[in-house]
């Protein structure tokens, strides 16, 4: 095993490499920019043989990577925010052409306000597009899953979207795993599409269907998507007769033995919380961790499972859903349906807000003591949305609540601590 | 390859999905009428072997074309082609040249030695036919494919009738005529020369003859009143025509003059020119708008030297050949009218060419036999008041041309074959006709008519060699293939290939094609696009 | 432009067949082994010059490429009516997307042909004006800037006929649409607007551009079959009248196609890397009038009281077109 000290972004490009794409499309935008710019020098440099596109927009590339995958190439993007939603529309279609895109979503919070930084609001906004949908705990397990979803992804013929958290894991340099050419393909065989647009058995593909079989259609999608919870964990375990480490899979619980409470959550923010649940452990508390890999298709029995010995389930998540509260949270309660478990939903980290270990152990505590409502923005300033809320009530044209929350504030939100 | 459900579809499976459900009215294919058919006293498929001619299949389209018409050499220079009036390509740009290309392909057949097609089996059934000229010419022919044994008896030296005697050799040479009657005799058909019939029923009974076709033709030039001197040199038109053929030339001196207004006064008049006449004039009662004679005879003989003499008549002849012309004038209704003003003209000779009566004198004593202002009557079938004797051409009340004759001996020879067998012939149903407005000219390119070489003018004023010369090779197809096939699939493939909906069949080669009435859906591009007007819209019954 | 090396007098260069020509010298659409690629069955109305111009087109790119062809198809009549669950119209590989893709698809089917070698494999992208001019035109004008190695053929009929005929900007001034309504002082689509692709497509300097109409097949093979044989982006825009959008009769839609290139509204012409080549000359001039008088979409223009300025104004874009390509040649009959 040889490590690398490399910024995350790097490795993931060094691993889809790895998995010898044919057709990359490059849009820039942050916080995914620097992998596609990583494999853009592999190609350039003749290193990596396939077609790199600068396409002209988000939309364009999810869209030129349906016509590169209906024509049976392997194919990579990235994107992030905005770009994912400029691309929403080409994103549903590639789930329901079933075409096995792999798409490396770096989250970022959405606009207006504009933001750049992490928060999972876009690929949330995605998450009923019929894509499964992976999150990676750090930067090597980010480079594993996108091995393991290109082998998922064609398996199933469908299209997977690796989302780590932008910034913190794309951006942080640390030592990775880059494992070998000959490991992966070991691991992925060559793509075998399910239906491919060739002249010599040609199809049609992308029919309009009407209200005949369009609910069968929906369906279909459906159990398919569910095959995932089966090929999931095998894929895992045959990662790790070939890589020997564990990676992927659907959940990963820690330490919930005993646990009562279990902090429910996705992506990086997963480590802060292990180390707090550390502490709190010690000091005799019984708390316990379930990340989850698979968003989507969401784990139902595996988490209702997981959480059997709890009697307080926690779930932070950084993004929430306007109008009702949490997305994860939501998610939960139908896995612990009809189990009288109680799901606290923690919104925290929104924009790219600091999730510290203070805060997660004050939040816990307060949890675990019956004082927090069912929905608990972590840090937030509420002398600050009072003020904005009284002024609104008073002035008939008060602005945009962004413009007053900084007029008050008069700082970036990111540095309030 | 596992093709997910509904998205992903098998190629073609659209065939499923019978679109002609939608229609309200479909296209059919139908045949029209050309105006060129339809126009030709012969009744020719004109367009039948140009279609032939097009692509260069000569001997195929004399076949076609002497189905119909065994002369086609002939009528190729002597018929007033009908036809071409009313060729719709005239609107267009200018009528194709049907009838130089028709001597084109009777050319042809005399140069390659084409023969005609062998007779159907013996009929046993012996048929007379009285004169040899077009019309019996035309009845032999057919008469002799069909099986029967055809006997010609023609009073005259020579066979051909007015095409001999009536047509000059610079319109008609007679090496061409020689050869399509030799042709036609080639069948089998016996031919007696200077044998005149007197009276037809002993002829019939005397030679075992089950039918006969009296075919005498009008060759007794009419006379008017015109006093003359006992000197004067007046002579009819016919005889002089028919002295051209003899050993014995015409005298007709230096100063001619032909009266009349009609085709055979231009022949006379241009005959005369030939035979040395300085001086060769027309005298003709009215104007040339109102003259039968063809305007391109007038402007011919014109270009030769031709005087004429337009609103005069002759009022007598002097001992010495002086002719007295009063003038005339139109008057309202386009009559004549004489002004009382005179003229004198000098001149050796004067021709009449005031037309033709008809020798009946055959068919004394025959019962059944009607005759009306000279000439014999006939059904519709072709058949005088006495049963099997049938008549035709210039002796029965018609329009006197060669072409007339020859479709007079078809006809005829239809209908004597269909009473032999105790039937009735029925022609065909004549189809619509293909107006112009049912055409969609776009898809014709420009292509005007092809001009054919006239021989040069002082070589027409002094010699009997052929006016008018024959297309070549080259500008034959060019003129074919102007022919825009108007109301007839030519197979141009629009339709097969204007069709949104894939529902017109392609047959192959001469098959033309068909609809499919599965997917056709009948919004009638086929028909807006058909160049020649060969598909028509019915509505559904539903 | 007519490229049928024999003249025949009796059709002339303009039918679509003919049977005293050599079969290697007739049309796509004369063979009986043509390809269909639009296969009967498909649910376009009665007189569709899409569905008319889509076979002519496939077929003669399907010749041109030895049938190894792949296509993308925007949303739009073309896709509605050629692919409703169960059944397909189309007889080669084809996959529809989305409305505003069809470039950007074409696009990646190419990336995966070319690097997978197969390099006898070739790639059209086909859309109606609206997803060509409005809706997918920044993924066009990507491809075309890439100079991705695409045929990008659009069908214009001059508005959205699959949502119920409203306004593109390819519908021309004057024509009465769902959202240009003949209604208040100047009825109809105003002047002024609108996207004039060819010339577009031109200005991105890709190697060929060209216009068409499905009233000259011969034509329109030529230059799919020209471009067939270039590599690199493509432009074909063919002129599609349609029935029901034009308020026209079905029998009436080549006639149409005819009318607009003869009086010089509609321009046909072929660019090669963006420089004007060629033109297709105007054969018999004729009035805008002839043209916009069959058509009910303009039928507010004439009547009792003609709109004679409007229809004065429709002129003169034709004889600026006509001044601008030259289009009044030899031979031109007016």
């Amino acid at each position: 095993m040889t490590l690398k000290q490399i910024e995350g972004s790097h490795g993931v490009a060094e691993t889809i490499a790895l998995c010898r794409p044919e057709v990359i499309c490059a849009y820039p935008i942050s916080p995914q920019t620097h992998i596609v710019e990583g494999l853009g020098e592999m190609v350039k440099e003749g290193l990596l043989n396939a077609e790199f596109i600068n396409v002209e927009s988000e939309f364009a590339a999810m869209s030129v990577a349906i016509g590169s995958s209906a024509a049976g190439a392997r194919t990579y993007t990235a994107t992030a925010s905005q770009g994912l939603l400029f691309m929403a529309e080409a994103v549903y279609n590639a789930a329901g052409l079933g075409l096995p895109i792999v798409m490396t979503v770096a989250n970022r919070a959405i606009g207006a306000p504009i933001n750049i930084w992490n928060d999972h609001s876009d690929s949330m906004s995605q998450r009923d597009c019929g894509w499964i949908q992976l999150f990676a705990e750090t930067n090597q397990e980010a480079m594993d899953l996108h091995i393991q979803a290109f082998k998922l992804a064609e398996e199933l013929s469908l299209p997977v979207m690796v989302c780590m958290d932008g910034f913190i894991l794309t951006h942080a340099y640390e030592r990775l795993d880059v494992p070998t050419q000959q490991q992966v393909d070991a691991f992925l065989p060559p793509f075998e599409p399910r239906q491919v647009l060739d002249p010599l058995r040609p199809v049609s593909i992308g029919a309009m269907v009407g209200p005949e079989a369009y609910t069968e259609v929906r369906y279909l999608a459906h159990v398919k998507q569910l095959q995932a919870l089966y090929l999931l964990p095998e894929i895992a375990a045959d990662f790790k007769q070939v890589f020997g480490r564990i990676a992927g899979g659907l959940i990963r619980p820690y330490q919930t033995e005993g646990a009562d409470t279990v902090v429910i959550a996705l992506g990086s923010v997963l480590g802060t919380i292990k180390d707090v649940v550390d502490e709190m452990q010690e000091a005799g508390h019984k708390i316990g961790v379930l990340g989850i890999t698979s968003f989507r298709p969401f784990p139902l029995e595996a988490i209702r499972e997981a959480l059997k010995g709890a009697t307080r389930i926690i779930v932070l998540e950084k993004c929430f859903a306007v109008g009702v509260g949490g997305i994860v949270a939501t998610n939960v309660r139908m896995a612990v349906d009809g189990t009288g478990q109680r799901v606290l939903t923690i919104v925290a980290g929104l924009g790219g807000r600091a999730i510290t270990k203070t805060s997660l152990n004050a939040i816990f505590l307060d949890a675990m003591a019956d004082k927090l409502k069912a929905l608990t923005f972590m840090d937030m300033n509420h002398s600050v949305v009072d003020r904005v809320l009284e002024h609104e009530r008073t002035v008939r044209r008060s602005g945009p609540i962004a413009e007053s929350v900084l007029r008050d504030i008069g700082v970036v939100a990111s540095n309030i601590a | 390859m596992n093709k997910p459900f509904a998205i992903t579809l098998d190629v073609g499976s659209s065939l499923a999905n019978l679109t002609g459900s939608w229609r309200t009215s479909r296209p059919v294919y139908l045949d029209r009428l050309p105006p060129c058919n339809n126009a030709c006293p012969a009744g020719e498929n004109i367009q039948g072997w140009l279609f032939h001619a097009e692509s260069g299949d000569y001997q195929a389209a004399w076949r076609e074309l002497v189905k119909n018409n065994p002369l086609p050499a002939v009528m190729g220079r002597v018929c007033y082609h009908p036809c071409e009036s009313s060729c719709n390509r005239g609107q267009f740009d200018a009528a194709v040249g049907i009838n130089s290309v028709e001597r084109f392909l009777g050319d042809e057949a005399i140069k390659m030695g084409w023969k005609f097609d062998a007779p159907l089996p013996a009929t046993g059934k012996k048929i007379l036919i009285v004169g040899a000229g077009p019309s019996g010419l035309s009845a032999a022919y057919h008469l002799a494919r069909l099986g029967h044994q055809v006997t010609i008896c023609d009073a005259g030296p020579y066979a051909g009738g007015m095409m001999r005697f009536g047509i000059p050799k610079y319109r008609l040479p007679r090496e061409i005529l020689d050869a399509e009657i030799q042709r036609i005799l080639d069948l089998g058909v016996t031919l007696k020369l200077n044998t005149k019939i007197d009276n037809i029923l002993d002829s019939m009974k005397s030679g075992g003859f089950d039918a006969t076709f009296l075919a005498v033709g009008a060759h007794i030039g009419k006379r008017t009143y015109i006093p003359a001197g006992a000197a004067a040199k007046v002579m009819d038109a016919v005889s002089v025509l028919r002295s051209m053929e003899g050993e014995e030339l015409p005298m007709l001196g230096r100063r001619v003059v032909v009266y009349g207004g009609g085709n055979t006064a231009l022949d006379v008049a241009r005959t005369a020119k030939r035979l040395g006449a300085t001086e060769a004039m027309i005298v003709y009662r009215r104007t040339r708008e109102k003259m039968p004679a063809h305007d391109f005879e007038v402007e011919e003989a014109l270009q030769e030297g031709i005087l004429i003499k337009w609103l005069s008549t002759i009022k007598n002849v002097s001992d010495q050949g002086s002719i007295t012309i009063e003038k005339m004038q139109l008057d309202e209704k386009g009559f004549p009218q004489a002004t009382g003003e005179f003229e004198t003209l000098e001149s050796d000779s004067l021709v009449l060419a005031l037309g033709q009566d008809v020798d009946l004198s055959l068919l004394n004593d025959v019962p059944g036999m009607e005759i009306k202002d000279g000439v014999v009557q006939v059904s519709p079938n072709m058949m005088t008041g006495h049963p099997g004797i049938f008549a035709g051409g210039d002796m029965v009340p018609s329009e006197r041309t060669v072409t007339v004759g020859v479709g007079h001996g078809k006809k005829a020879a239809r209908h004597i074959d269909a009473w032999l067998k105790g039937e009735n012939y029925v022609a065909a149903p004549k189809h619509e006709l293909a107006a112009y407005e049912k055409l969609n000219p776009w898809y014709y390119t420009d292509a005007p008519k092809t001009v054919l070489p006239m021989l040069d003018e002082l070589r027409r004023q002094s010699t009997f060699e052929e006016v008018l010369g024959g297309l070549d090779e080259s500008n034959a197809l060019f003129e074919a293939r102007r022919c825009m096939s108007c109301g007839n699939c030519f197979e141009c493939d629009n339709c097969y290939g204007v069709c949104p909906d894939n529902a017109v069949i392609k047959l192959g080669y001469g098959k033309r094609f068909k609809f499919n009435y599965d997917y056709c859906k009948g919004c009638g591009i086929c028909v807006s696009e058909c160049p020649c007007g060969a598909i028509k819209m019915e509505l559904e019954q539903i | 432009m007519s490229y049928q090396p024999i003249k025949f007098y009796q059709t002339g260069t303009f039918t679509v067949g003919n049977r005293l020509l050599d079969e290697s010298d007739r049309s796509v659409q004369a063979t009986a082994t043509r390809e269909n690629s639009l296969n009967s069955g498909h649910r376009a109305c009665q007189g569709c010059g899409e569905a008319l111009g889509a076979r002519y087109a496939i077929d003669a790119a399907m010749a041109a490429s030895n049938r190894q062809l792949i296509a993308a198809n925007a949303t739009g009549c073309l896709e509605v009516f050629s692919t409703p669950y169960p059944e397909t119209s189309w007889q080669i590989p084809w996959i529809h997307s989305l409305f505003g893709n069809a470039p950007a698809v074409a696009t990646g089917i190419a990336a995966a042909v070319k690097i997978k070698g197969r390099t006898d494999v070739r790639v059209v992208a086909q859309g109606g004006d609206g997803s060509t001019t409005d809706i997918g035109f920044g993924c066009l004008s990507g491809m075309f800037e890439r100079n991705d190695d695409v045929l990008y053929i659009c069908y214009d009929n001059e508005a959205y006929m699959n949502t119920g005929v409203q306004r593109s900007s390819a519908t021309p001034p004057a024509a009465r649409t769902a959202t240009t309504m003949a209604l208040g002082k100047s009825p109809g689509n105003v002047f002024g607007q609108g996207k004039n692709l060819p010339q577009i497509a031109m200005a991105h300097n890709i190697p060929y551009v060209a216009t068409a109409t499905v009233a000259d097949l011969h034509d329109l093979e030529h230059k799919v079959t020209t471009a067939m044989g270039i590599h690199g982006a493509r432009y074909i825009h063919i002129l599609v009248p349609c029935p029901l959008g034009w308020g026209s009769p079905s029998n009436d839609t080549i006639k149409l196609a005819r009318l607009a290139k003869e009086t010089g509204l509609f321009p046909v012409y072929e660019a090669l890397d963006g420089e004007v080549t060629s033109v297709s000359k105007i054969r018999k001039h004729m009035p805008v009038e002839e043209y916009l008088k069959l058509q009910r979409r303009f039928a507010h223009l004439f009547g009792k009281n003609p709109a004679t300025e409007t229809i004065a104004r429709i002129q003169a874009m034709a004889d600026k077109n006509i001044r601008k390509f030259g289009l009044l040649g030899e031979g031109v009959k007016s």
